[in-house]
């Protein structure tokens, strides 16, 4: 019993230690990069946009993706976050009406939402919804994925989409709906689904696209994605780069490349 | 592999374990020997993280301690600190979290150690505090193994109240519970797939040797 008792002091002597010495996380020592809350449709294309402007400025980055409603009750709740690019202008208007933010932000780019189906699907990839009709008649859909419309920006196009087509009752106990957009399209690809509405710029991303076929859905039924940025009032001096970076044709050709339209503020 | 977030969850499994040790122990013990009217309402308390949703927690903890808070207003005037979407903040939940897992089966510990066996220490001339520490504590030490690695794996594993106060910023919120999910949704499945199994393994080695450790030192006694 004797060492055995002598080792269990020490063990806890170092934690009562430790425990009265608390020091600061380690990591939190050298101040943390500027960081940009982003909608889900931006990720793979903001990620090139920042790895470019990174290289060329030297500034670093932290990159979060989440869906913009969520961003919004999160930076209303006081989360350190620099840049708002939000799927949409609503929510940058309302954290604006706050006091959250430098000023009402600019747009900075215009998505567009389309039906992918991935590979072995028995539905086909139409963005009429002619095909998505006809399935939910012969039994062929199962389940449908769309992003959470209450505060997913580009679920609630998707749901304005389906009640242009009056598909939309129709589909009730058939939709599967995700977080953000990244994860509609993660449920639309997997194949547990027959198919989904998701962001063009996640669907021209290669590892997206090797998934399934997709088709723009008309821009005409549902209101415009008019996406808009805004900085926090306490942003560093990366972040007001970087709000700056994406106003450039190098970084608008990137946008160009994953299916956004350029907006001419 | 996301050796940032892995890092980042080993530090937070570490100092959730520093910090809910002693007060832990104490709750237990007091918990084992102790009587009163009400005690079950007690225990149900302690209990209570372990059978809540995690996103009750995380919502009660960011109503509460958010920016927008009177709690969290106070902190963040008086010592310049906020308790949601930082480190801290997840500190502070994990801790919360973790009450049940650290309590629960020290307190079984002690309470198996026989009555008579305080009071032949009395007897024999050893003051409470001798006792505790010199014929409980190594009496319930096996309990305390197993609550400490329950501990430390479980905010490892922890997702639900991580991602409710957390953020997922890289470096200061992302844990690696978080780091799958993220990889997940960005179509990486290879990266998740990593570090999902290596969570498996570890969790598995940790709590099968925590088993094994206890199991000696109980024989061993």
């Amino acid at each position: 019993m004797r060492p055995h008792l002598s080792r269990l002091r020490l063990w806890c002597a170092s934690a009562v230690l430790l425990w009265a010495t608390l020091p600061p996380p380690l990591h939190a020592q050298t101040a943390p990069p500027p960081t940009v809350a982003a909608a889900s449709d931006l990720k793979f294309a903001i990620e090139e946009v920042a790895a470019r402007f990174e290289k060329q400025t030297g500034h670093r980055l932290r990159l979060v993706f989440g869906s913009s409603g969520n961003f919004k009750t999160q930076i209303l709740q006081g989360a350190p976050f620099h840049l708002f690019m939000s799927a949409d202008e609503g929510f940058v208007y309302e954290l604006a009406d706050a006091g959250k933010t430098l000023d009402r932000g600019r747009a900075y780019a215009v998505g567009r939402i389309g039906i992918i189906v991935p590979a072995g699907s028995p539905l086909r990839a139409d963005g009429e919804f002619k095909d998505l009709a006809a399935a939910l008649k012969d039994g062929r859909l199962q389940k449908f994925a769309i992003a959470n419309p209450d505060h997913a920006p580009y679920g609630a196009r998707a749901k304005e989409a389906l009640q242009h087509a009056g598909l939309w009752s129709k589909l009730q106990g058939k939709l599967v709906l995700g977080e953000n957009i990244s994860q509609a399209a993660q449920f639309a690809t997997s194949g547990s689904t027959q198919g989904g509405i998701i962001a063009q710029s996640l669907a021209l991303a290669p590892s997206v696209a090797k998934l399934g076929t997709f088709q723009l859905i008309p821009e005409s039924w549902h209101q415009p994605l008019k996406q808009r940025m805004v900085l926090m009032r306490d942003a560093p001096p990366g972040a007001r780069a970087f709000y700056d970076y994406l106003g450039t044709p190098a970084a608008q050709e990137v946008m160009v490349r994953y299916g956004f339209a350029v907006p001419n503020n | 592999m996301d050796w940032q977030a892995l890092v980042l969850s080993l530090e937070l499994a570490a100092v959730t374990l520093l910090v809910l040790l002693p007060p832990g122990l104490l709750l237990a013990r007091w918990l084992a020997v102790t009587r009163f009217k009400g005690k079950a309402w007690v225990e149900a308390l302690v209990v209570l993280p372990l059978v809540l949703p995690p996103t009750v927690l995380g919502y009660y903890l960011l109503v509460s301690l958010g920016g927008a808070s009177p709690v969290g207003r106070w902190l963040s005037d008086t010592l310049g600190v906020g308790l949601t979407f930082n480190f801290l903040g997840l500190v502070v939940a994990s801790v919360i979290f973790n009450i049940p897992f650290m309590v629960q089966p020290v307190q079984r510990a002690f309470e198996a150690i026989p009555r008579d066996l305080g009071e032949a220490a009395a007897v024999s001339g050893l003051s409470a505090w001798q006792t505790f520490w010199r014929v409980e504590l190594p009496l319930a030490w096996p309990g305390i193994v197993s609550a400490m690695v329950l501990t430390f794996v479980h905010t490892l594993g922890e997702f639900g109240v991580v991602l409710m106060v957390g953020g997922s910023i890289p470096g200061e919120t992302k844990t690696i519970a978080i780091s799958i999910y993220d990889r997940v949704q960005s179509f990486d499945l290879a990266g998740a797939n990593q570090m999902a199994l290596l969570l498996v393994v570890f969790s598995l080695v940790a709590v099968g040797a925590s088993f094994f450790a206890s199991a000696r030192l109980a024989v061993r006694r």
